[in-house]
Protein backbone atom coordinates (compact mmCIF):
# COMPACT_ATOMS: atom_id res chain seq x y z
CA UNK A 1 0.00 0.00 0.00
CA UNK A 2 1.17 3.32 -1.02
CA UNK A 3 -0.19 6.05 1.53
CA UNK A 4 1.16 9.56 -0.68
CA UNK A 5 -1.63 9.89 -2.33
CA UNK A 6 -2.81 11.15 1.47
CA UNK A 7 0.17 13.77 1.14
CA UNK A 8 -1.57 16.60 -0.03
CA UNK A 9 -4.40 16.15 2.54
CA UNK A 10 -3.98 17.42 5.91
CA UNK A 11 -6.78 15.01 7.14
CA UNK A 12 -9.74 15.53 9.56
CA UNK A 13 -7.86 16.62 12.38
CA UNK A 14 -5.57 19.38 10.46
CA UNK A 15 -8.70 20.71 7.96
CA UNK A 16 -9.42 23.47 11.02
CA UNK A 17 -13.01 24.40 9.73
CA UNK A 18 -14.84 22.73 12.53
CA UNK A 19 -16.75 24.54 15.38
CA UNK A 20 -14.11 26.54 17.84
CA UNK A 21 -11.19 26.11 14.91
CA UNK A 22 -9.46 29.03 16.41
CA UNK A 23 -8.93 27.00 19.98
CA UNK A 24 -10.51 23.35 19.24
CA UNK A 25 -8.06 21.45 16.37
CA UNK A 26 -9.88 18.80 16.50
CA UNK A 27 -12.16 16.45 18.55
CA UNK A 28 -11.57 12.48 19.07
CA UNK A 29 -13.69 9.14 20.49
CA UNK A 30 -12.48 5.76 21.17
CA UNK A 31 -14.01 3.18 21.78
CA UNK A 32 -12.19 -0.44 23.27
CA UNK A 33 -13.52 -3.35 22.29
CA UNK A 34 -12.47 -7.23 22.40
CA UNK A 35 -13.52 -10.32 21.50
CA UNK A 36 -15.57 -13.21 23.63
CA UNK A 37 -13.55 -16.21 24.44
CA UNK A 38 -10.28 -14.84 23.10
CA UNK A 39 -7.11 -13.97 25.32
CA UNK A 40 -6.16 -10.10 25.44
CA UNK A 41 -3.91 -8.97 22.58
CA UNK A 42 -0.53 -8.96 25.18
CA UNK A 43 -1.87 -12.69 26.56
CA UNK A 44 -3.04 -14.00 22.70
CA UNK A 45 -0.48 -16.46 20.63
CA UNK A 46 0.67 -15.30 16.66
CA UNK A 47 -2.14 -17.99 15.43
CA UNK A 48 -4.92 -16.29 17.90
CA UNK A 49 -4.29 -12.82 16.56
CA UNK A 50 -4.43 -13.79 13.15
CA UNK A 51 -7.72 -15.14 14.08
CA UNK A 52 -8.96 -12.15 15.84
CA UNK A 53 -7.58 -10.06 13.23
CA UNK A 54 -9.59 -12.32 10.67
CA UNK A 55 -12.89 -11.79 12.24
CA UNK A 56 -12.04 -8.54 12.26
CA UNK A 57 -11.47 -7.94 9.18
CA UNK A 58 -14.20 -9.70 8.22
CA UNK A 59 -16.37 -7.54 9.94
CA UNK A 60 -15.53 -4.81 8.99
CA UNK A 61 -15.98 -5.85 5.15
CA UNK A 62 -19.57 -6.82 5.61
CA UNK A 63 -20.66 -4.23 8.12
CA UNK A 64 -22.24 -2.27 5.51
CA UNK A 65 -21.05 1.22 6.48
CA UNK A 66 -21.38 4.65 4.44
CA UNK A 67 -18.07 4.87 3.98
CA UNK A 68 -15.78 2.09 2.86
CA UNK A 69 -13.19 0.94 5.36
CA UNK A 70 -9.83 -0.40 3.35
CA UNK A 71 -7.60 -2.51 5.36
CA UNK A 72 -3.77 -2.05 5.93
CA UNK A 73 -1.74 -4.94 7.37
CA UNK A 74 0.88 -2.74 9.66
CA UNK A 75 3.35 -5.70 9.73
CA UNK A 76 3.54 -5.34 5.74
CA UNK A 77 4.26 -1.32 6.10
CA UNK A 78 7.60 -0.26 5.89
CA UNK A 79 8.65 1.58 9.30
CA UNK A 80 8.34 4.93 7.53
CA UNK A 81 4.65 4.43 6.29
CA UNK A 82 3.89 3.10 10.04
CA UNK A 83 5.17 6.67 11.15
CA UNK A 84 3.54 8.61 8.59
CA UNK A 85 0.02 7.08 10.17
CA UNK A 86 1.26 7.50 13.30
CA UNK A 87 1.60 11.77 12.45
CA UNK A 88 -1.41 11.11 10.94
CA UNK A 89 -3.13 10.54 14.26
CA UNK A 90 -4.59 7.20 12.55
CA UNK A 91 -2.66 4.49 14.81
CA UNK A 92 -0.82 4.42 17.94
CA UNK A 93 2.79 4.56 18.20
CA UNK A 94 2.25 0.79 19.62
CA UNK A 95 0.80 -0.42 17.11
CA UNK A 96 3.48 1.10 14.64
CA UNK A 97 6.31 -0.58 16.36
CA UNK A 98 4.37 -3.65 17.44
CA UNK A 99 7.30 -4.70 19.95
CA UNK A 100 6.42 -7.74 21.99
CA UNK A 101 3.72 -8.53 23.42
CA UNK A 102 1.98 -6.65 20.69
CA UNK A 103 3.90 -7.76 17.73
CA UNK A 104 2.38 -10.24 15.24
CA UNK A 105 -0.73 -9.79 13.28
CA UNK A 106 -2.16 -6.47 13.50
CA UNK A 107 -3.60 -3.74 11.37
CA UNK A 108 -5.57 -0.79 10.54
CA UNK A 109 -8.61 0.25 8.51
CA UNK A 110 -9.04 3.54 7.25
CA UNK A 111 -11.65 5.70 5.57
CA UNK A 112 -10.75 7.93 2.85
CA UNK A 113 -11.57 11.09 4.72
CA UNK A 114 -8.85 9.53 7.27
CA UNK A 115 -12.03 10.50 10.01
CA UNK A 116 -12.68 6.94 10.93
CA UNK A 117 -9.86 4.38 12.25
CA UNK A 118 -10.03 0.81 13.29
CA UNK A 119 -6.67 -0.12 14.93
CA UNK A 120 -6.71 -4.16 15.30
CA UNK A 121 -4.73 -5.84 17.85
CA UNK A 122 -3.93 -2.85 19.54
CA UNK A 123 -3.65 -3.41 23.09
CA UNK A 124 -7.47 -4.20 22.91
CA UNK A 125 -8.23 -6.25 19.87
CA UNK A 126 -10.84 -3.31 18.44
CA UNK A 127 -9.70 0.27 19.08
CA UNK A 128 -12.22 2.18 17.14
CA UNK A 129 -11.51 5.56 16.22
CA UNK A 130 -13.26 8.73 14.85
CA UNK A 131 -11.87 12.12 14.53
CA UNK A 132 -13.82 15.48 13.72
CA UNK A 133 -12.54 18.95 13.00
CA UNK A 134 -13.18 21.39 15.62
CA UNK A 135 -15.28 20.86 18.48
CA UNK A 136 -17.58 18.29 18.04
CA UNK A 137 -17.95 15.48 20.65
CA UNK A 138 -21.70 14.95 19.89
CA UNK A 139 -21.16 14.38 16.23
CA UNK A 140 -18.18 12.00 16.67
CA UNK A 141 -19.49 10.00 19.55
CA UNK A 142 -22.76 9.47 16.45
CA UNK A 143 -20.43 8.22 14.11
CA UNK A 144 -18.92 5.71 16.73
CA UNK A 145 -21.87 4.66 17.91
CA UNK A 146 -23.14 3.79 14.78
CA UNK A 147 -20.03 1.89 13.60
CA UNK A 148 -19.73 0.09 16.90
CA UNK A 149 -23.72 -1.22 16.45
CA UNK A 150 -22.57 -2.13 12.63
CA UNK A 151 -19.67 -4.29 13.86
CA UNK A 152 -21.28 -5.70 17.26
CA UNK A 153 -23.85 -7.21 14.38
CA UNK A 154 -20.84 -9.30 13.17
CA UNK A 155 -18.76 -9.82 16.32
CA UNK A 156 -19.51 -11.07 19.79
CA UNK A 157 -18.38 -8.87 22.17
CA UNK A 158 -16.43 -9.41 25.57
CA UNK A 159 -19.24 -7.86 27.53
CA UNK A 160 -20.27 -8.51 31.69
CA UNK A 161 -23.30 -7.40 33.18
CA UNK A 162 -21.79 -5.72 35.91
CA UNK A 163 -18.40 -4.14 34.27
CA UNK A 164 -19.82 -3.47 30.70
CA UNK A 165 -17.22 -4.11 28.17
CA UNK A 166 -14.06 -5.77 29.14
CA UNK A 167 -10.61 -4.23 28.28
CA UNK A 168 -7.21 -5.86 28.66
CA UNK A 169 -6.57 -2.76 31.14
CA UNK A 170 -9.04 -2.15 34.11
CA UNK A 171 -8.71 2.07 33.32
CA UNK A 172 -10.56 1.34 30.17
CA UNK A 173 -13.24 -1.10 31.48
CA UNK A 174 -17.19 -0.24 31.18
CA UNK A 175 -17.89 2.42 28.43
CA UNK A 176 -14.37 1.42 26.99
CA UNK A 177 -15.03 5.13 25.97
CA UNK A 178 -12.10 7.83 26.19
CA UNK A 179 -12.90 11.22 24.32
CA UNK A 180 -10.63 13.82 23.63
CA UNK A 181 -10.22 17.15 22.79
CA UNK A 182 -7.03 19.00 21.04
CA UNK A 183 -6.22 22.48 22.03
CA UNK A 184 -3.87 24.97 21.16
CA UNK A 185 -3.72 27.34 24.26
CA UNK A 186 -0.89 29.44 23.80
CA UNK A 187 -2.26 32.56 25.26
CA UNK A 188 -2.99 30.87 28.81
CA UNK A 189 0.79 29.31 28.18
CA UNK A 190 2.04 33.07 28.17
CA UNK A 191 0.08 34.56 30.59
CA UNK A 192 1.49 32.05 32.77
CA UNK A 193 -1.80 30.60 34.02
CA UNK A 194 -1.53 26.88 31.89
CA UNK A 195 -0.75 25.10 35.21
CA UNK A 196 -4.35 26.28 37.08
CA UNK A 197 -5.78 24.78 34.40
CA UNK A 198 -4.19 21.37 34.49
CA UNK A 199 -4.76 21.67 38.41
CA UNK A 200 -8.18 22.18 38.42
CA UNK A 201 -8.76 19.36 35.34
CA UNK A 202 -6.66 16.76 37.38
CA UNK A 203 -9.38 17.65 40.04
CA UNK A 204 -12.23 16.56 38.13
CA UNK A 205 -10.64 13.95 36.83
CA UNK A 206 -9.88 14.62 33.57
CA UNK A 207 -6.12 13.72 31.97
CA UNK A 208 -4.20 16.21 29.75
CA UNK A 209 -1.29 14.77 27.45
CA UNK A 210 0.81 15.87 24.64
CA UNK A 211 0.48 15.30 20.57
CA UNK A 212 0.52 12.11 20.34
CA UNK A 213 -0.89 10.40 23.67
CA UNK A 214 0.00 9.03 26.59
CA UNK A 215 3.67 10.00 27.51
CA UNK A 216 4.51 12.89 25.25
CA UNK A 217 5.40 15.92 25.58
CA UNK A 218 2.92 19.00 24.61
CA UNK A 219 4.97 20.58 21.71
CA UNK A 220 3.84 23.91 20.16
CA UNK A 221 1.41 24.34 23.11
CA UNK A 222 -1.35 21.75 21.71
CA UNK A 223 -2.62 20.20 24.34
CA UNK A 224 -5.11 16.68 24.68
CA UNK A 225 -7.63 16.65 27.04
CA UNK A 226 -9.45 13.37 27.45
CA UNK A 227 -12.07 11.63 30.72
CA UNK A 228 -9.96 9.14 32.50
CA UNK A 229 -13.33 7.36 33.88
CA UNK A 230 -14.92 4.67 31.87
CA UNK A 231 -16.94 2.78 34.64
CA UNK A 232 -20.10 3.91 36.18
CA UNK A 233 -20.97 7.14 33.67
CA UNK A 234 -23.09 6.52 30.79
CA UNK A 235 -20.82 7.83 27.64
CA UNK A 236 -23.31 10.82 27.43
CA UNK A 237 -22.81 11.91 30.88
CA UNK A 238 -19.01 11.39 29.86
CA UNK A 239 -19.50 13.79 26.81
CA UNK A 240 -21.21 16.46 29.16
CA UNK A 241 -18.76 16.66 31.31
CA UNK A 242 -15.95 16.90 29.02
CA UNK A 243 -17.97 19.66 26.95
CA UNK A 244 -18.98 21.65 30.04
CA UNK A 245 -15.05 21.90 31.01
CA UNK A 246 -13.55 22.59 27.40
CA UNK A 247 -16.24 25.62 27.23
CA UNK A 248 -14.69 26.77 30.06
CA UNK A 249 -11.27 26.28 28.98
CA UNK A 250 -12.20 27.71 25.38
CA UNK A 251 -13.48 30.72 27.45
CA UNK A 252 -10.38 31.57 29.55
CA UNK A 253 -7.62 31.17 26.38
CA UNK A 254 -10.07 34.12 24.42
CA UNK A 255 -9.90 35.98 27.73
CA UNK A 256 -5.98 35.37 27.70
CA UNK A 257 -5.58 35.99 23.83
CA UNK A 258 -7.41 39.38 24.18
CA UNK A 259 -5.51 40.54 26.93
CA UNK A 260 -2.31 39.93 25.02
CA UNK A 261 -4.31 42.03 22.74
CA UNK A 262 -4.77 44.95 24.86
CA UNK A 263 -1.74 44.89 27.13
CA UNK A 264 1.05 43.59 24.98
CA UNK A 265 0.34 43.98 21.24
CA UNK A 266 3.46 45.28 20.47
CA UNK A 267 5.24 42.63 21.85
CA UNK A 268 3.20 39.80 20.57
CA UNK A 269 3.63 41.17 17.10
CA UNK A 270 7.32 41.15 17.10
CA UNK A 271 6.99 37.61 18.43
CA UNK A 272 5.25 36.54 15.80
CA UNK A 273 7.35 38.44 13.06
CA UNK A 274 10.17 36.48 14.71
CA UNK A 275 8.66 33.25 14.51
CA UNK A 276 8.12 34.02 10.85
CA UNK A 277 11.54 35.46 10.12
CA UNK A 278 13.15 32.26 11.68
CA UNK A 279 10.81 30.24 9.88
CA UNK A 280 11.87 31.28 6.45
CA UNK A 281 15.77 31.81 6.92
CA UNK A 282 16.78 28.80 9.20
CA UNK A 283 19.11 26.84 7.75
CA UNK A 284 18.87 23.87 10.30
CA UNK A 285 15.96 23.32 11.96
CA UNK A 286 14.67 20.65 14.77
CA UNK A 287 10.87 19.58 14.33
CA UNK A 288 9.95 20.85 18.22
CA UNK A 289 11.30 24.21 17.26
CA UNK A 290 9.36 24.53 13.90
CA UNK A 291 6.24 23.52 16.35
CA UNK A 292 6.90 26.06 18.82
CA UNK A 293 7.48 29.21 16.33
CA UNK A 294 4.61 27.63 13.84
CA UNK A 295 2.25 27.98 17.28
CA UNK A 296 3.10 31.81 17.55
CA UNK A 297 2.11 31.80 13.85
CA UNK A 298 -1.30 30.37 14.72
CA UNK A 299 -1.72 32.67 17.09
CA UNK A 300 -0.63 36.03 15.30
CA UNK A 301 -3.14 34.86 12.53
CA UNK A 302 -6.26 34.59 15.51
CA UNK A 303 -5.14 37.94 16.98
CA UNK A 304 -5.23 39.80 13.59
CA UNK A 305 -1.57 40.68 13.90
CA UNK A 306 -0.84 39.15 10.27
CA UNK A 307 -3.11 38.48 7.38
CA UNK A 308 -1.13 37.41 4.54
CA UNK A 309 -0.78 33.98 5.85
CA UNK A 310 -4.21 31.59 6.37
CA UNK A 311 -4.29 29.30 9.07
CA UNK A 312 -4.78 26.25 7.04
CA UNK A 313 -1.37 26.88 5.34
CA UNK A 314 0.39 26.24 9.02
CA UNK A 315 -1.75 23.37 9.80
CA UNK A 316 -0.03 22.37 6.59
CA UNK A 317 3.34 23.37 7.66
CA UNK A 318 2.78 21.71 10.78
CA UNK A 319 2.36 18.18 9.61
CA UNK A 320 4.34 18.47 6.66
CA UNK A 321 7.65 19.17 8.77
CA UNK A 322 7.02 16.17 10.74
CA UNK A 323 9.92 13.57 10.54
CA UNK A 324 7.94 10.93 8.29
CA UNK A 325 5.99 13.13 6.40
CA UNK A 326 8.70 15.59 5.42
CA UNK A 327 10.78 12.26 4.28
CA UNK A 328 8.08 11.15 2.12
CA UNK A 329 7.89 15.12 0.60
CA UNK A 330 11.87 14.67 -0.18
CA UNK A 331 11.31 11.50 -1.68
CA UNK A 332 14.10 9.95 0.34
CA UNK A 333 15.51 8.85 4.33
CA UNK A 334 16.98 11.18 5.93
CA UNK A 335 19.30 11.06 9.23
CA UNK A 336 18.76 13.95 11.62
CA UNK A 337 21.09 16.39 10.64
CA UNK A 338 19.61 16.20 6.99
CA UNK A 339 16.04 15.94 8.32
CA UNK A 340 16.79 19.51 10.20
CA UNK A 341 18.60 20.61 7.02
CA UNK A 342 15.41 19.59 4.79
CA UNK A 343 12.90 20.61 7.20
CA UNK A 344 13.94 24.07 6.82
CA UNK A 345 14.42 24.56 3.26
CA UNK A 346 10.76 23.10 2.76
CA UNK A 347 9.86 25.58 5.10
CA UNK A 348 11.81 28.80 3.53
CA UNK A 349 10.27 27.52 0.17
CA UNK A 350 6.90 27.18 1.29
CA UNK A 351 7.09 30.98 3.05
CA UNK A 352 8.45 31.81 0.18
CA UNK A 353 5.50 30.47 -1.88
CA UNK A 354 3.08 31.81 0.58
CA UNK A 355 4.06 35.27 -0.25
CA UNK A 356 5.40 36.39 3.64
CA UNK A 357 8.87 36.67 2.67
CA UNK B 1 6.50 17.17 56.58
CA UNK B 2 9.47 15.01 56.11
CA UNK B 3 9.67 12.28 53.22
CA UNK B 4 8.75 8.75 54.07
CA UNK B 5 12.40 7.43 52.08
CA UNK B 6 14.30 9.83 52.95
CA UNK B 7 14.86 13.53 55.13
CA UNK B 8 13.95 15.77 52.28
CA UNK B 9 10.77 17.56 52.73
CA UNK B 10 7.97 15.69 51.18
CA UNK B 11 6.31 17.43 47.84
CA UNK B 12 4.45 13.96 46.56
CA UNK B 13 1.54 13.26 48.51
CA UNK B 14 -0.58 9.82 46.97
CA UNK B 15 -3.69 9.11 49.20
CA UNK B 16 -6.25 6.83 48.90
CA UNK B 17 -8.95 4.90 51.21
CA UNK B 18 -9.58 1.10 50.86
CA UNK B 19 -12.48 -0.23 52.95
CA UNK B 20 -12.36 3.15 54.76
CA UNK B 21 -9.32 2.95 55.76
CA UNK B 22 -6.97 6.03 54.81
CA UNK B 23 -3.21 5.59 53.51
CA UNK B 24 -1.13 7.99 52.53
CA UNK B 25 2.32 7.95 50.74
CA UNK B 26 4.26 11.03 51.40
CA UNK B 27 7.47 11.32 49.29
CA UNK B 28 9.95 14.18 48.39
CA UNK B 29 10.21 14.28 44.35
CA UNK B 30 13.45 12.65 44.23
CA UNK B 31 12.26 9.73 45.53
CA UNK B 32 9.29 9.92 43.97
CA UNK B 33 11.20 9.44 40.86
CA UNK B 34 12.78 7.19 41.60
CA UNK B 35 9.90 4.82 42.47
CA UNK B 36 8.61 5.76 38.49
CA UNK B 37 5.60 8.24 40.20
CA UNK B 38 6.83 11.03 38.13
CA UNK B 39 8.28 10.85 34.57
CA UNK B 40 10.36 13.47 33.02
CA UNK B 41 7.78 15.22 31.34
CA UNK B 42 6.52 19.04 30.55
CA UNK B 43 3.34 17.82 31.24
CA UNK B 44 2.89 17.02 35.02
CA UNK B 45 1.29 13.42 34.84
CA UNK B 46 1.25 10.02 36.67
CA UNK B 47 2.71 7.10 35.73
CA UNK B 48 -0.43 4.94 35.93
CA UNK B 49 1.55 1.54 35.99
CA UNK B 50 3.80 2.59 39.24
CA UNK B 51 0.81 4.11 41.30
CA UNK B 52 -1.28 0.80 40.69
CA UNK B 53 1.97 -1.09 41.64
CA UNK B 54 2.52 0.81 44.53
CA UNK B 55 -1.68 1.09 45.85
CA UNK B 56 -2.24 -2.79 45.15
CA UNK B 57 0.82 -4.19 46.41
CA UNK B 58 -0.09 -2.07 49.58
CA UNK B 59 -3.88 -4.00 49.79
CA UNK B 60 -3.75 -8.09 49.96
CA UNK B 61 -7.00 -8.33 51.91
CA UNK B 62 -8.62 -9.02 48.46
CA UNK B 63 -11.47 -12.41 49.09
CA UNK B 64 -11.22 -12.80 52.55
CA UNK B 65 -8.60 -15.32 53.50
CA UNK B 66 -7.22 -15.49 50.06
CA UNK B 67 -3.91 -14.05 49.03
CA UNK B 68 -4.54 -12.51 45.57
CA UNK B 69 -0.86 -12.67 44.39
CA UNK B 70 -1.86 -16.56 44.38
CA UNK B 71 -4.39 -16.34 41.91
CA UNK B 72 -4.46 -18.00 38.97
CA UNK B 73 -7.03 -17.64 35.71
CA UNK B 74 -8.78 -20.77 35.40
CA UNK B 75 -8.87 -19.69 31.06
CA UNK B 76 -5.68 -18.26 30.35
CA UNK B 77 -3.41 -18.90 33.37
CA UNK B 78 -2.35 -15.51 33.80
CA UNK B 79 -1.53 -15.12 37.61
CA UNK B 80 -2.18 -12.28 39.59
CA UNK B 81 0.72 -11.54 40.61
CA UNK B 82 1.53 -11.00 36.70
CA UNK B 83 -1.05 -8.54 36.25
CA UNK B 84 -0.10 -6.57 39.31
CA UNK B 85 3.41 -6.37 37.65
CA UNK B 86 2.45 -5.59 33.90
CA UNK B 87 -0.62 -3.64 34.48
CA UNK B 88 -2.63 -6.15 31.84
CA UNK B 89 -5.07 -8.71 32.72
CA UNK B 90 -4.45 -11.60 30.16
CA UNK B 91 -8.14 -12.69 29.47
CA UNK B 92 -11.74 -11.43 29.80
CA UNK B 93 -12.68 -14.17 32.57
CA UNK B 94 -10.24 -12.68 35.27
CA UNK B 95 -13.17 -10.12 35.49
CA UNK B 96 -14.54 -12.32 37.61
CA UNK B 97 -11.74 -15.13 38.39
CA UNK B 98 -9.53 -12.00 39.73
CA UNK B 99 -13.33 -9.94 41.03
CA UNK B 100 -12.50 -9.66 44.73
CA UNK B 101 -8.86 -8.56 43.73
CA UNK B 102 -10.09 -6.32 41.01
CA UNK B 103 -13.07 -4.51 42.60
CA UNK B 104 -10.63 -2.24 44.88
CA UNK B 105 -9.17 -1.09 42.01
CA UNK B 106 -11.79 -0.35 40.06
CA UNK B 107 -13.29 1.92 42.96
CA UNK B 108 -10.14 3.90 43.22
CA UNK B 109 -9.59 4.30 39.44
CA UNK B 110 -13.15 4.91 38.51
CA UNK B 111 -15.61 5.48 41.87
CA UNK B 112 -17.61 3.12 40.76
CA UNK B 113 -18.08 -0.76 40.21
CA UNK B 114 -20.63 -0.95 37.91
CA UNK B 115 -21.17 0.05 34.34
CA UNK B 116 -23.70 2.59 33.49
CA UNK B 117 -24.41 3.15 29.51
CA UNK B 118 -23.89 1.33 26.10
CA UNK B 119 -24.40 -2.34 25.82
CA UNK B 120 -24.32 -4.85 23.36
CA UNK B 121 -28.17 -5.14 22.30
CA UNK B 122 -30.76 -4.29 19.94
CA UNK B 123 -31.22 -0.78 19.83
CA UNK B 124 -35.05 -1.02 21.27
CA UNK B 125 -34.02 -3.14 24.71
CA UNK B 126 -31.01 -1.01 25.24
CA UNK B 127 -32.82 2.06 27.08
CA UNK B 128 -34.31 -0.59 29.76
CA UNK B 129 -31.34 -1.89 30.55
CA UNK B 130 -29.14 1.12 30.50
CA UNK B 131 -32.49 2.04 33.38
CA UNK B 132 -31.46 -0.91 34.83
CA UNK B 133 -27.82 -0.62 34.50
CA UNK B 134 -27.98 3.04 36.10
CA UNK B 135 -29.62 1.49 38.95
CA UNK B 136 -27.53 -0.52 39.70
CA UNK B 137 -24.42 1.70 39.74
CA UNK B 138 -26.37 3.77 42.59
CA UNK B 139 -27.26 0.44 44.61
CA UNK B 140 -23.66 -0.58 44.23
CA UNK B 141 -22.30 2.73 45.54
CA UNK B 142 -24.98 3.02 48.36
CA UNK B 143 -23.74 -0.44 49.59
CA UNK B 144 -27.53 -1.94 48.73
CA UNK B 145 -26.21 -5.38 47.51
CA UNK B 146 -29.12 -6.88 48.09
CA UNK B 147 -31.33 -4.63 45.29
CA UNK B 148 -27.83 -4.71 43.31
CA UNK B 149 -27.84 -8.57 43.04
CA UNK B 150 -31.64 -8.64 41.74
CA UNK B 151 -30.83 -5.72 39.36
CA UNK B 152 -28.20 -7.63 38.30
CA UNK B 153 -30.07 -10.89 37.76
CA UNK B 154 -32.73 -8.72 35.91
CA UNK B 155 -30.07 -6.97 33.41
CA UNK B 156 -28.43 -10.46 32.78
CA UNK B 157 -32.30 -11.91 32.07
CA UNK B 158 -32.42 -9.24 29.42
CA UNK B 159 -29.58 -9.65 28.13
CA UNK B 160 -29.77 -13.19 27.17
CA UNK B 161 -30.12 -14.27 24.05
CA UNK B 162 -33.50 -14.46 22.06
Amino acid sequence: MNFDSLLPNLGEWLRGTGPESDVVLSTRVRLARNLAHYPFTNRATHPQKGETAGRAKDALAHAGLPYPLAYHDVTGLSPLDRQFLVERQLISRELAAGSPPLDGPRGVALDEKESVSVMVNEEDHLRLQVLRSGFALDEAWQDIDRLDDALEARLTYAFHPQFGYLTACPTNVGTGMRASVMLHLPALGLTKQIDKVFRALQKINLAVRGLHGEGSRAFGDLYQISNQVTLGKSEPKVLGEIREVIQTILTYERQARALLVKERKQAEQDRVARAIGTLGSATMITAEETMELLSAVRLGIHLHLIDDLPATAVNQLFIHTQAAHLQKLMGQPLDGEERNAARAKYLRSKLRELGSH
Amino acid sequence: MKCQACDNPATVHVTDIVNKQRRELHLCEACARQHDLIPDQAVPQFNLKALLGLLVAGHPAAAPGADPAALKCPACGLKYAEFRAEGRLGCPAEYDAFRHALEPLLERIHRSLAHAGKAPRAAGRRAEVDGLRERLAAAVAAERYEEAAGLRDRIRQKEAPG
